[in-house]
């Protein structure tokens, strides 16, 4: 997958998390959790909707690598690339 | 709602839920929608564990329908959808009643702020200072600092505000003073982000509501099966045993009480000895009484407010609330809207904390003189809110620590799981045993139906990973 196709996907798993998720005014850099009022049950969900979609296993302590969208497109481009 | 029988059941199944405690229920809600099969196992004869209601006299009782956090609205919307999600409803009075203070509150962060100033005379800068650290807390903090030692730090010598915080919180999860104040923080904030809520409808609702959803995401359901054995073999979990027979399982789900699963259905000669060391300082939390009153049919009472925390005792005292005699009781009160499409109906339910061991060692003629002396000092004191209530009342039943034991087979009857150790010892059994898995109230920030459902959601996550990893 592109960075891109990354970043398409993560947005709509929080779309499915959270309807309301307004994406037009988001910072790829700063946390996703302070725009998009994300706690970290949310988390929990784009962790099993990635195992779910691409058999992919993120240990506990790297969850903090899913802060912020362009710290997950960094993080899973390598874990994506032939998916 | 039909369930399956144990005769057609199919020899193996990815995971196998033990219980059907709002943890247990969520987790196989999740498992099942995440494409696993599942098979849950409840040895009463209906779902819901603790969250549950008795019909008596015509009237409908629920056990644990008290009151839940605003946070309810948004993990029921994710993990149980948007039918059961509607039916959150708030509950707007909320009454607290006692020799060092009488109040009506919606029990939310901004009518606090307003009573601690205006009411209890408390300094602007000491109730927003209390709010800031107890909105700031997380489970990652110190745990070092007790609950008494953070009222006394914002609150000094007021043990009326230390009551107004606590009373409640002891209520909801068995908690004392002397409990890590992170538990305290984590729960008393998930309360005050926006007021109590209920489930319009009923206990009753909820569950059926529940069972639907399980069986359309292919959730096989069993109930009077009481699994007798969580078998381990070799290292690794093999499935159950229930009513005699093996089913084979990838993972096996526990939403037994922790002590109940290590001591009774896996066996402690599977773990080793420092866990065990571990596991034997977990104590699990007390357990309940209460009493049922239903208004007869016609009658009517006044709003008196939905919850009511009341209490006689001059000082709030964690121990006074579970003495046989306390003085200190929740009424929750069930309005015809609790279940505005069923008929008119009038309920209270008296509840009050509770030591199993007061109750346990009784012989049948104490017991009863007991449980008589109980419900006699609840209408005692509901009279005082409703004069002349006893000629409303035809139907009135009451239940003990025995009750609950003999209901959920917790430990001691315990009603809110286990002090704050009993959650490490519940996330770490999958890496001593792999493939068992615990899920229910444990560690006090993990108790009451918000805590339930969410811990469901973790451990479902847990065991997620583990098939797939497996497989």
């Amino acid at each position: 997958m592109t960075r891109d196709e990354i970043k398409d996907v993560i947005l709509e798993i929080i779309e499915d998390i959270d309807e309301d998720a307004e994406f037009d005014n988001l910072d790829a850099d700063a946390p996703l959790r302070d725009q998009l009022d994300l706690d970290s049950m949310d988390f929990l969900d784009i962790v099993m909707e990635l195992r779910k979609r691409y058999q992919l296993q993120i240990p506990e302590d790297e969850y903090p690598e899913l802060a912020s969208l362009t710290s997950c497109v960094n993080y899973l481009e390598p874990k994506l690339k032939d998916a | 709602m039909k369930f399956s029988s144990l005769d057609g059941l199919r020899k193996q199944y990815d995971v196998v839920v033990v219980g059907s405690g709002l943890g247990g229920l969520t987790c196989a809600n999740r498992l099942a929608s995440v494409g696993h099969s599942v098979l849950l196992l409840e040895h009463h004869h209906r779902l819901g564990g603790l969250a549950t209601w008795f019909r008596r006299g015509g009237h409908i009782f629920d056990v644990s329908l008290h009151g839940f956090p605003y946070g309810m609205v948004k993990t029921c919307k994710k993990y149980w959808g948007k039918a059961i999600r509607d039916c959150i409803v708030p509950l707007p009075k909320i009454v607290f009643d006692n020799p060092q203070f009488s109040l009506t509150t919606t029990f939310s962060k901004e009518d606090f702020i307003r009573l601690l100033q205006e009411e209890f005379g408390v300094a602007s800068e000491a109730v927003h200072g209390f709010f800031a650290c107890v909105d700031a807390m997380n489970f990652y903090d110190d745990q070092s600092m007790t609950t008494r030692e953070l009222f006394e730090q914002f609150f000094p010598g007021r043990t009326d505000v230390h009551r107004l915080l606590m009373e409640p919180i002891s209520y909801a999860n068995g908690s004392t003073l002397d409990e890590p104040a992170i538990t305290y923080g984590i729960v008393f904030s998930n309360f005050m982000n926006r007021g109590v809520y209920t489930f319009e409808g009923g206990t009753d609702k909820l569950i059926a509501m529940m069972a639907e959803e399980l069986q359309n995401n292919g959730v096989t359901i069993c109930t009077r099966a009481k699994v007798e054995q969580i078998l381990l073999e070799e290292g690794a979990t093999r499935g159950v045993v229930v009513n005699g027979t093996f089913i084979a399982a990838g993972a096996v789900v526990s939403n037994s009480g922790i002590t109940n699963t290590i001591d009774q259905l896996a066996g402690r000669e599977h773990f080793s000895a420092a866990f065990l060391a571990a596991f034997d300082k977990v104590e699990v939390n007390n357990s309940s009484c209460q009493v049922y009153f239903g208004i007869r049919r016609g009658e009517s009472i006044p709003d008196i407010g939905d919850l009511l925390f009341t209490s006689t005792n001059r000082d709030f005292s964690s121990e006074e609330m579970r003495a046989m005699e306390t003085g200190s009781r929740t009424f929750s009160v069930y309005y015809p809207k609790t279940r505005p499409d069923q008929p008119e109906d009038y309920t209270i339910v008296a509840s009050m904390n509770a030591n199993y061991a007061d109750w346990s060692g009784l012989d049948e003629a104490a017991y009863q003189q007991a449980k008589e002396a109980m419900v006699e000092r609840c209408l005692l004191d509901l009279e005082r809110y409703l004069p002349g209530i006893r000629a409303k009342i035809d139907t009135i039943e009451s239940a003990t620590p025995v009750t609950f034991n003999r209901y959920t087979l917790h430990t001691r009857g315990s009603s809110f799981g286990t002090k704050f150790e009993g959650l490490e010892v519940s996330r770490a059994l999958h890496r001593q045993m792999p493939g068992l898995f615990h899920v229910g109230s444990v560690g006090i920030i993990m108790s009451g139906w918000l805590g339930a459902i969410n811990y469901g959601v973790i451990v479902a996550n847990d065991v997620d990973g583990y098939l797939r990893s497996s497989s």
